[in-house]
């Protein structure tokens, strides 16, 4: 192997790395704020992908629909779960948030899809439809939940991923798609290529850290979300509204998964049951951070994402074989490294 | 024990179900694969629901047991029979090398973990050129008895059902045994157990090698009813699929597994036959409004099926009182037990930079009541916990009848005769105060899993139950006996410790608050029940705030303050030891 490979593999291997790093982010949010075990974090990815590319290619897309008709589920549970003390305002705002809005984006959709709209219109409508979407979906059917034990919101995580990625099939076909790139062009440094896609990649990655890093050190809400991780019942006691947390991590996890899709759409062909293995490997990385560090889980990204580039080039049968496998020996030194403690547990 | 009569009526019922006339051969292929899931279910339920380990793998399991079976019928040409106890050994082996490195893991990483070399496997499976690859191996042969060849689904029938029968029994007996107990115990973290002699990563491993043989089961009977295999029946999402049905159908239920499978497959088939005739022409349909059952039900019956529907059946009374003239052989003593039991010598503790105990010697003599008292902070339960092992001194020594024990893990030190409580109790709230009380008695019983498992342990079982029912009914709790310890007040908790304690035999008693909420009655009783301890040749350290209890009762007193001991002597010097007194109430005016 030469230099240049070498340096290729490395930066293929950093591209998809910086993905992983923010999958791997938003899990670690939703997990410490909520306990779900997010699976459909990979729906979220294909949603807002194919959601980009289907608006670039001036396609309707159907998660627009989608988001209104959660929308007014989740309007219908806040109504119920509220009936013995419904009063106007609630209302009124539980229609705005929940109905109104998603029904303002779905107009504005229909309306532009069928003039092949500017890539910046595209990836805002994509980004806007994807995040109702998570902040819905934790209403209709985390939020019920919130009490149970991870074990039962797990299986509910898996339930939420079949239904989505079964609806994504509905709405994108069997066929995978390619979405047009958010910077175009390109320059060389040496032997390297650097597109203007990856670049991209990288920069959002990079501000999205730091913005995460700024809002939970710097802003209440981050704040009242770590409280709430740390210790749910004390952040009660202490006025913090955790249905809020939980909606406040569910929109952050979806737009993050959602980017991540626009970001991945132009460099590789992704189909309706891609965001799964994406996602997943945004876990691993999760889970080499230990589902609680933010820059371990982004350092361990840019190494699953290293490593699947380099194991692809050498041995690409066993490229997932290896990836998965990378977590054994991880999970044994972490285990060796931090001897059992005791777990009060429910 | 529970009654064996509403099993014997399923194994009957389904027994009959192929010979009913005009029976469709497809529900028997459904019954077929409810059989084959359940008993993957069984032994998650096992794994997850009693032992509290998460597993995202056990697809791969079975997929161990079809392929090994599967490549030596075909490219070797051994019989099925004798690849049956291989597909198990396989899958058991692997189990242990996984388990190894998972079942360590505590709390999320597990599920993780699993999740991972669950993909890792499934890859695995499909990239082997020796394994066929993505298409997998065929032409597997299908089982026969003599000339009876189980050809067509309604033959293996009964081969499934016999195996999920038999697996349900055997876990069942599992479950309700010594090693059953630690099992059940795991879930609600390892001190508690450890403290009583449960080695708990291995009974971890354990429960892990079950669920694995469980799973290698199904696989070694999926094989010969397809008779080809291939990986997509073992990857990730039939790891979580499993996972799902046992908690839908209510983990922790050996018959929520089979319930669960029930539910799910019935409810798959349906939904694949019938939307159609609804919704037609669109693809996945039936996947999505399966995930949206999933979640409704769960937010219907987030502790699944099976308990839901058992608590709409009339609560049984109380189970059989067990037979107290039993006896069990005494703990061996060893010789010497009359001068000093436990002496701490400059006992030292530190966290970071906070020193909880701090240089503290002290010793308990046999036949004594020792109490260590001190405010709020003063290092009283961590010198319980430097003492019993549970957490290992920064500097000084802990010796119990003059040999060392400083680095000695719980398990030893309840093997030299010392038994404790918690200041926050730690029992397990789903079990009776009963079976409770017979983890006390763990290391004193015999009968290994196996043994467990084909219900040769019941002579063993019967002295361990005796023993616990003699200790329950010596605290004064007869009447609990067969409540589930989590219905009992705090303080009625606090004498069930006790209790299970004593089952240890022990020379030496820790109790940890043993008084706090107990009614002036009850604290009578308990400091009566203490002394009659002592007077049979017992000592008693304990660590209590009600110091009308601990003046009337302890032989002696060390005080604690900051970590450090202010003071040691009799009632009456304490009373007046000034230290004591400014540590209390602060400085005299």
């Amino acid at each position: 192997m030469n230099t240049t490979i070498m340096l290729f593999l490395l930066q293929d291997g950093i591209t998809n790395g910086a993905i992983y790093a923010l999958l791997g982010l938003a899990l670690v949010l939703v997990f410490a704020v909520t306990r779900v075990i997010l699976i459909p974090q990979g729906e979220f990815v294909t949603y807002g992908a194919l959601t980009y590319a289907s608006l670039a290619s001036g396609q309707m897309p159907g998660t627009a629909k989608l988001a209104l008709a959660m929308g007014i589920g989740a309007c219908a549970f806040d109504l119920f779960a509220a009936r013995k003390a419904l009063h106007g305002r609630l209302i009124v705002r539980s229609v705005l948030a929940n109905i109104v809005l998603p029904a303002i984006v779905l107009a504005l959709t229909i309306y532009f899809a069928a003039q092949k709209p500017p890539v910046a219109v595209c990836i805002a409508l994509s980004l806007v439809i994807v995040a109702m979407i998570g902040l819905y979906l934790y209403r209709i059917a985390f939020q019920p939940l919130a009490h149970t034990s991870v074990l039962v919101l797990l299986i509910a995580s898996v339930g939420v991923h079949l239904a989505l990625q079964g609806l994504g099939l509905l709405f994108f076909g069997a066929e995978g798609q390619r979405g047009p790139a958010v910077l175009s062009g390109a320059f060389s440094a040496g032997s390297l290529r650097f597109t203007g896609q990856s670049l991209t990649v990288y920069g959002i990655t990079i501000a999205f850290i730091v913005g995460l890093w700024l809002f939970f050190g710097l802003t209440l809400y981050g704040k009242a979300l770590r409280a709430t991780a740390v210790n749910r019942l004390g952040a009660r006691l202490a006025g913090i509204r955790t249905t809020l947390s939980g909606q406040i991590a569910f929109l952050l996890a979806s737009v993050i998964g959602a980017l991540s899709g626009i970001m991945i759409v132009p460099i590789t062909t992704l189909y309706y049951d891609s965001g799964f293995l994406i996602g997943l490997k945004g876990f691993v990385a999760a889970i080499i951070g230990g589902l609680v560090s933010y820059p371990l889980t982004a350092v361990a990204a840019l190494f699953v994402g290293i490593v699947e580039a380099f194991s692809s080039f050498y041995a690409s049968n066993y490229k997932e074989v290896i990836v998965f496998m990378l977590l054994i020996p991880v999970l044994l030194l972490r285990s060796l490294a931090a001897p059992a403690v005791e777990e009060e547990k429910d | 024990m529970q009654s064996r009569l509403p099993i014997l009526i399923f194994a009957v019922l389904m027994a009959a179900i192929p010979f009913v006339p005009g029976m469709p051969p497809f529900w028997i292929v459904l019954l077929d694969n409810i059989g084959l899931t359940a008993l993957v279910a069984m032994g998650l339920v096992l794994l997850t629901g009693v032992g509290g380990l998460t597993s995202f793998g056990q697809a791969a399991f079975v997929g161990f047991g079809a392929y090994t079976t599967a490549l030596l019928t075909t490219a070797y040409g051994l019989s099925p029979w004798l690849t049956l106890p291989l597909s198990l050994v396989v899958s058991g082996l692997l189990a242990v090398l996984l388990g190894l490195v998972t079942v360590r893991l505590s709390g999320h990483y597990l599920p993780l973990g699993t999740l991972a070399w669950g993909l890792g496997l499934f890859y695995l499976f499909s990239k082997l050129e020796f394994l066929g690859r993505n298409d997998g191996i065929s032409a597997i042969p299908p089982l026969s008895v003599g000339s009876f060849r189980m050809l067509d689904p309604g033959s293996i029938y009964f081969a499934i059902w016999v195996a999920v029968i038999l697996s349900a029994l055997v876990t069942m007996n599992l479950l309700d045994s010594r090693t059953g107990r630690a099992i059940r115990a795991l879930r609600r973290g390892h001190v508690a157990a450890e403290a009583f002699g449960v080695h708990t990563p291995r009974a971890k491993l354990l429960v892990f090698i079950h669920a694995a043989v469980l799973a290698g089961l199904s696989g070694w009977l999926y094989a010969h009813l397809q008779r080809a295999v291939n990986p997509t029946p073992f990857g990730a999402q039939a790891g979580i699929e499993y996972l799902f049905i046992a908690v839908v159908g209510g983990a922790g239920y050996v018959w929520g597994g089979v319930l669960g499978a029930a539910i799910v497959v019935i409810l798959k088939e349906v939904l694949q036959s019938y939307l159609p005739l609804i919704l037609p022409g669109s693809g996945q349909v039936e996947t999505i409004v399966f995930g949206i059952m999933l979640v409704a039900l769960l937010q219907l019956a987030p502790g699944g099926v099976w308990p839901w529907l058992m608590s709409l059946l009339p609560e049984r009374t109380g189970g059989k009182k067990p037979d107290t003239s039993l006896k069990l052989e005494a703990r061996p003593r060893s010789p010497g037990q009359s001068g000093v039991l436990l002496q701490v010598e400059k006992a030292r503790k530190q966290f970071g930079g906070v020193v909880a105990v701090n240089n503290v010697s002290f010793d308990v003599h046999a036949r004594e009541i020792v109490a260590l008292i001190g405010p709020n902070g003063a290092g009283k339960s961590t010198t319980f916990n430097l003492i019993t092992g549970v957490l290992s001194a920064t500097s000084g020594s802990i010796s119990v009848l003059g040999k060392k024990v400083d680095r000695a893990p719980p398990q030893e030190i309840v093997k030299l005769g010392i038994s404790r409580t918690f200041q926050h109790v730690k029992l397990v709230p789903d079990m009776t105060v009963l079976e409770n009380v017979a983890i006390g008695a763990h290391l004193r019983g015999h009968s290994g899993p196996l043994a467990s498992m084909l219900r040769l342990d019941r002579a063993d079982e019967a002295k361990l139950l005796a023993e616990a029912a003699r200790q329950i009914e010596r605290v004064g709790l007869p009447d609990q006996m067969h409540q589930l310890a989590g219905s009992l007040s705090l303080g009625q908790q606090r004498i069930v410790e006790i209790a299970r304690a004593l089952c240890v035999d022990p020379m030496l008693l820790l109790l940890d608050e043993p008084a706090a909420g107990l009614r002036h009655m009850e604290k009578q009783q308990l400091a009566k029940l203490l002394r009659d301890l002592r007077d049979g040749g017992m000592s008693v350290l304990l660590v209590e705030h009600d110091m009308g209890f601990v003046m009337n009762l302890a032989d002696r007193i060390v005080v604690l303050d900051f970590g450090t001991k202010i003071a040691e002597g009799t009632p009456a010097t304490i009373k007046t030891n000034p230290e004591v007194i400014k540590a209390y109430l602060g400085v005299a005016a």
